[in-house]
């Protein structure tokens, strides 16, 4: 039973990964219809951000956790004015060889400078330890990372039900033309969307930083999975891409632990599960068919 | 207070429209009629600057607003209607009604809006696509009400409807006009064309093919009707 317990458990906190990823490339779909494949580059640079400002500088965990995603929201909505939303109006496909063209140069900038080898980041002292649940006890640090993860995509579903953005944003998603016909400037929520999916790639990789071993290519590794998790819950439904990311972390966990017999169908298990969801529902679990234009 | 000249436009390679030139002035309610294809709902995506192959001048109180885009136009005053009605799945009734900014000098307020649609307000907290087709047009209509558009572009707003919803969005064009909104309307129930408009412009092949009065299309009705199609 203990077991059972701490796989649940690691399984929500690598969900917890997967959903802050999906939910930036589910609002960045949804507002730009562009499949982001740079997503693992910029959270990957989170957890880089965080080691290099640590080890250069002696800036904390805590600041890193405000520095690298806002400066990579930044970057990325530099990014979306110099080159992305030159090509929205294009085939998808220039947009994706664009971004996939931006994870390669990324990866080898930070090669370049660091090596391919990874680098040790310090839990922060306030997080070291365990909690005790009383049957069991947890790191402290990765019930944070629970916590944090599920605040903030509590927050977000928040601003997107309950504000005049959020609606705003819905709206566009759902329907960019018309919703111009309303007389509102779809145009101008496009940037700061998409530096706000950016953001959160980039918090993930500091929250990351701490657990996972940081490499240029620790992004390459994790987008994969998550881009069969925005599949799953369906491209570009904000509650459909955080539903599936919690499910798949535990599905992966529960595989690994009690499939681990079968090492070929504990590490695929992700995509035999992506595979059936689109043979049952092809616009995956929490998609809508898309709208004629 | 619309004035659209020398307007054509363009599906890829396709001509839809040649030439167009019309006028609408401001407390007039002008139709668009034609059979299907003949470009009605083609003019009035480039009268709200939705269309992007166009050639010509669209003029709004005088002003040229040929490139001016939608959520501008928007601003000064139109009002969209569309023909699926344009309901958001991902709004409730009440964020389809509040979603567009007010726009005009006498735009309805919710509580109005509620009033005079009961069926809205007890719907309100649902996905606008939940509700019944001609709930939808009312709401599709009642939104451009409310933020206060002076002129309507109305698509097909009876398509579909009951003779008793046909008979509810006549009233309530009607009663717009009474307050001065002018509305340029797609319509193919020539009966209830002449029910609420003053004038109508007949569109063949993509062009104006006549212009006509009430008492015109009414004593040629058959005619029309057997060259519409209807």
């Amino acid at each position: 039973m203990s077991g059972f317990a701490q796989n649940t458990f690691n399984g929500l906190v690598s969900g917890a990964f997967y959903a802050l990823l999906a939910l930036g490339l589910a609002v960045i779909f949804g507002m730009l219809r562009v499949v982001n494949f740079a997503h693992g580059a910029f959270y990957m640079l989170g957890a880089f951000g965080a080691y290099v400002l640590l080890s250069e500088a002696g800036v904390p965990f805590w600041a890193a956790l405000v520095i690298m995603p806002v400066g990579l929201g930044l970057l990325g909505m530099a990014l979306e004015r110099a080159v992305i939303h030159r090509l929205t109006k294009l085939d998808p496909l220039y947009n994706f060889l664009l971004t996939f063209g931006l994870t390669l140069i990324l990866q080898d900038l930070v090669k370049l400078r660091y090596g391919v080898q990874s680098s040790p980041y310090e839990t922060p002292s306030l997080l070291s330890g365990s909690v005790d649940f009383g049957l069991f006890d947890f790191p402290t640090y990765r019930v944070f990372i629970l916590g944090f993860a599920v605040l903030l995509c509590v927050a977000v579903w928040w601003v997107l039900t309950r504000t005049r953005i959020g609606m705003v944003v819905r709206a566009a998603t759902e329907r960019p033309d018309l919703t111009r016909a309303f007389g509102i400037d779809v145009g101008r929520w496009v940037t700061p969307v998409f530096g706000f999916g950016i953001g959160l790639a980039g918090l993930a990789g500091v929250l990351a930083a701490p657990m996972r071993a940081v490499n240029p290519l620790m992004g390459a590794d994790l987008i994969i999975v998550v881009f069969a998790v925005v599949v799953i819950g369906g491209l570009g439904s904000i509650f459909g891409s955080v539903a599936a990311g919690f499910g798949i972390g535990l599905v992966q966990a529960w595989g690994e632990a009690y499939l681990s017999n079968f090492p070929l169908v504990s590490q695929t298990i992700v995509f035999v599960v992506m595979a059936g969801v689109l043979l049952w529902r092809p616009a995956g679990l929490f998609g809508r068919e898309e709208a004629p234009a | 207070m619309l004035r659209i000249e020398n307007l054509s436009a363009f599906y890829g390679e396709a001509q839809v429209l040649r030439d167009v030139s019309l006028e609408v002035s401001a407390g007039e309610v002008v139709t668009l009629v034609g059979r299907n294809g003949a470009g009605k709902s083609t003019l009035l995506r480039c009268v709200m600057g939705l269309h992007p192959g166009q050639r010509g001048t669209v003029e709004l109180d005088g002003r040229d607003i040929t490139r001016l885009p939608a959520h501008k136009r928007a601003r000064l005053g139109l009002g969209w209607v569309p023909d699926d009605r344009g309901s958001y799945a991902t709004l409730t009734v009440t964020e389809n009604l509040t979603l567009p900014p007010t726009v005009g000098p006498d735009p309805w307020s919710l509580e109005r809006v509620y009033e005079a649609f009961p069926a809205l307000y007890t719907r309100r907290d649902s996905a606008a696509t939940m509700l019944s087709g001609g709930e939808q047009q009312m709401l599709a209509l009642a939104r451009v009400l409310r933020m206060g558009a002076r002129l309507l572009l109305c698509d097909e707003p009876t398509e579909g409807l009951s003779p008793l919803l046909v008979q509810q969005v006549g009233d309530l064009l009607r009663e717009a006009k009474r307050h001065g909104v002018t509305v340029l309307l797609v319509e193919q129930n020539l009966h209830f064309a002449t029910g609420v408009a003053d004038r109508h412009y007949l569109l063949a092949e993509g062009r104006v093919a006549e212009a006509m009065d009430n008492s015109e299309v009414r004593s040629r009705e058959r005619e029309l009707l057997a060259y519409l199609g209807i």
